[in-house]
């Protein structure tokens, strides 16, 4: 089938509504408990005459990014329904949180997803101060967007490579782990880390930027520009991935919406939804972006959509250079912010307040809170409850990719199993965050 | 808006500029398809919280009686751009609620985590199943009276005589 007929054929195609999500039985979804699968399993020597195949993909597998398992009913090679089977980096991290003061929770939910470890670490600040009533300081709060922004940036160059290489276009994978590198590198000069960096906190962050940053966030700008250009020779117009992506793993707005799905799953299928702009938070309101949308939601739209929100993002770091006012990273209040380094050798009590809030940590009022941001996967919020002592009472983390596997059966029903390698791929789900 | 959902509101409405609504376990799926014929189309999260040990007042309004677990979900209106978070409260004794599902599947996995983690079984839930713990597992790791380090590390087929 040409590129002409197939868009002739997705196009003809009546738009499945919510209900095909909604089903009970015999939906997309393959519900079967392990103990229930081994026991129809049989004989994997001895197959029958069963027309159906069970078969277990990962959770150790090449494209499975990390360690996603998956159950596949298979009748020949096309997949009728499916399970994303997960909890294999389950490590208890929101048990964890439990147990850790607002200051080191950071350092806690900044791996959860740690392709875009500064997004985890935002969340949590905003839901703390939230519970505090406090808000960051100007200059804090355009230093947060500026590294969030280059952390989308980075979090969608990891992206285009792994979809390359899932997609067999190898030499994307090499250009897109190059130039994620080098938004690594500024990441590492500003919070001394490539990654899980707990720079920004409750309060502030916890460095001003180096003295010569805004060369070398103009340098990246003009290192990555040209690079997405190029990424549109290699792969955006090359008939084979084309082939590839268009019309495959197709999800409609109502479908993506009735099973959570955010970010560019959702934007993908048509929705020009984005909390940047629709719930703007820190400086969103004063910058001026474009909403990436796409029409078909298959594969395809949910790559373009990424390639074009770096564009998208660069924009809004080349104005946040032109914006970024003078003052203060972190918020000059003597319950969350230790005194100078200074005055610690001038003064016990300061000398006692520094040690108290690195050991017992600052407290914070009682209360429920819930932030949310966009993350490059969709929306990522954090919902704090405290009891009024240091540390968290209840930390949950709503993590995009956990939601958003959900639409992974959808996406692959009636396909391939080689589509659904490009189908899970196009999630771009991140199994830290998936199983925390 | 108590009217809308036929619900207590919060004490401090709005909680921190986010709107809250506390409807007891009976009210609980006519208040969510009231929030849902409202508007409301997206389930965002659910998940629980378990105040065994919790020390400070908690803030509920009058009418609702507190108890050990608390349900939390957060909904999204995309067309008025609102948030709403519905809080309900389930007993220790009968950890069950009614599930979600039929008004929005995306409450699928969401349940089964709270399921996995405070061992809340959600009513006619299409997969009643754990999710992130291992299926053999017994006892609910976020339940504040599982302690973290109870477990010794284990591994498939090793003996855990120490």
């Amino acid at each position: 089938m040409s590129i002409t007929e197939q868009d002739a054929a997705v196009a003809a195609a009546p738009a499945p509504g919510a209900e095909r999500v909604s089903r009970r039985e015999r939906s997309a979804v393959l519900r079967m408990s392990e103990a229930e699968a081994a026991a129809i399993g049989g004989d994997p020597d001895d197959p029958g005459d069963d027309e159906l195949v069970l078969l277990n993909m990962g959770p150790s597998h090449p494209s499975t990014h990390g360690v996603l398992r998956l159950m596949l009913e298979l009748s020949g090679e096309t997949v009728l329904r499916s399970k994303p089977v997960i909890g294999y980096l389950h490590t208890g991290m929101e048990k964890t949180g439990e147990n850790l003061t607002y200051l080191q929770g950071g350092t806690n939910v900044t791996r959860m997803d740690y392709a875009s470890p500064l997004f985890n670490e935002l969340a949590f600040s905003l839901a703390a101060e939230r519970l505090l009533g406090i808000e960051a300081p100007e200059r804090a709060t355009w230093i947060r967007m500026l590294m969030c922004e280059l952390n989308r940036v980075s979090s969608h160059l990891l992206f285009m490579a792994t979809n390359g290489m899932d997609l067999g276009a190898v030499s994307m994978m090499i250009y897109g782990w190059r130039e994620r590198e080098e938004v690594l590198r500024f990441f590492e000069k500003v919070t001394g880390l490539r990654m899980n960096h707990n720079y920004i906190r409750p309060g502030g962050v916890a460095a001003d930027l180096p003295a010569d940053w805004r060369r070398d966030v103009a340098d990246l700008i003009e290192l990555i520009e040209p690079r997405l250009t190029e990424y549109d020779t290699l792969l955006t117009g090359q008939p084979i991935w084309r082939e590839r992506l268009q019309g495959v793993g197709v999800i409609n707005a109502a479908e993506a919406v009735a099973l959570g799905a955010t970010g560019p799953i959702l934007r993908g299928a048509g929705m020009a939804w984005d909390l940047r702009r629709d719930e703007p938070y820190l400086f969103y309101d004063q910058v001026d972006f474009d909403v990436i949308v796409g029409t078909r939601g298959d594969c395809y739209d949910r790559y373009a959509i990424r390639l074009n929100e770096i564009r998208e993002s660069l924009r809004i770091v080349s104005q946040i250079i032109e914006a970024m006012p003078s003052g203060d990273y972190r918020i000059q209040d003597k319950k969350v912010t230790p005194p100078p380094r200074a005055r610690i050798d001038a003064s016990m009590e300061a000398l006692i307040h520094h040690f108290k809030i690195f050991t017992e940590g600052f407290k914070v009022p009682p209360g429920e809170a819930y932030a949310a941001v966009e993350s490059p996967r969709g929306e990522l919020g954090v919902y704090l409850v405290s009891d009024g002592t240091s540390v968290p009472y209840r930390v949950h983390v709503r993590a995009p990719s956990f939601v958003n596997l959900q639409t992974l059966p959808h996406l692959m029903q009636d396909g391939l199993i080689a589509d659904g390698v490009a189908i899970i791929s196009s999630v771009d789900p991140i199994m830290g965050e998936v199983d925390r | 808006m108590a009217e809308r959902y036929g619900a207590p509101l919060a004490a401090d409405e709005p909680s921190r500029g986010q709107a809250v609504i506390h409807p007891s376990r009976e009210q609980w799926s006519d208040a969510a398809a009231a929030a849902r014929a409202d508007g409301f189309d997206q389930l965002i999260d659910l998940t629980a919280v378990d105040y065994l040990t919790y020390g400070a007042d908690r803030g509920l309004p009058t009418g609702v009686q507190p108890e050990r677990f608390e349900v939390v979900a957060a909904l999204m209106s995309h067309e008025r751009g609102e948030r709403l978070r519905m809080r309900v409260q389930v007993p220790a004794a009968d950890p069950t609620l009614a599930t979600l599902f039929d008004l929005w599947p995306g409450a699928e996995s969401l349940e089964r985590e709270v399921y996995d983690m405070f061992g809340i079984a959600f009513d006619d839930h299409p997969d009643p199943t754990r999710i992130l713990m291992p299926e053999d597992w017994s006892g609910h790791p976020l339940r504040k009276d599982y302690d973290t380090g109870r477990i010794p590390v284990q591994f498939k087929a090793a003996s855990n005589v120490r």
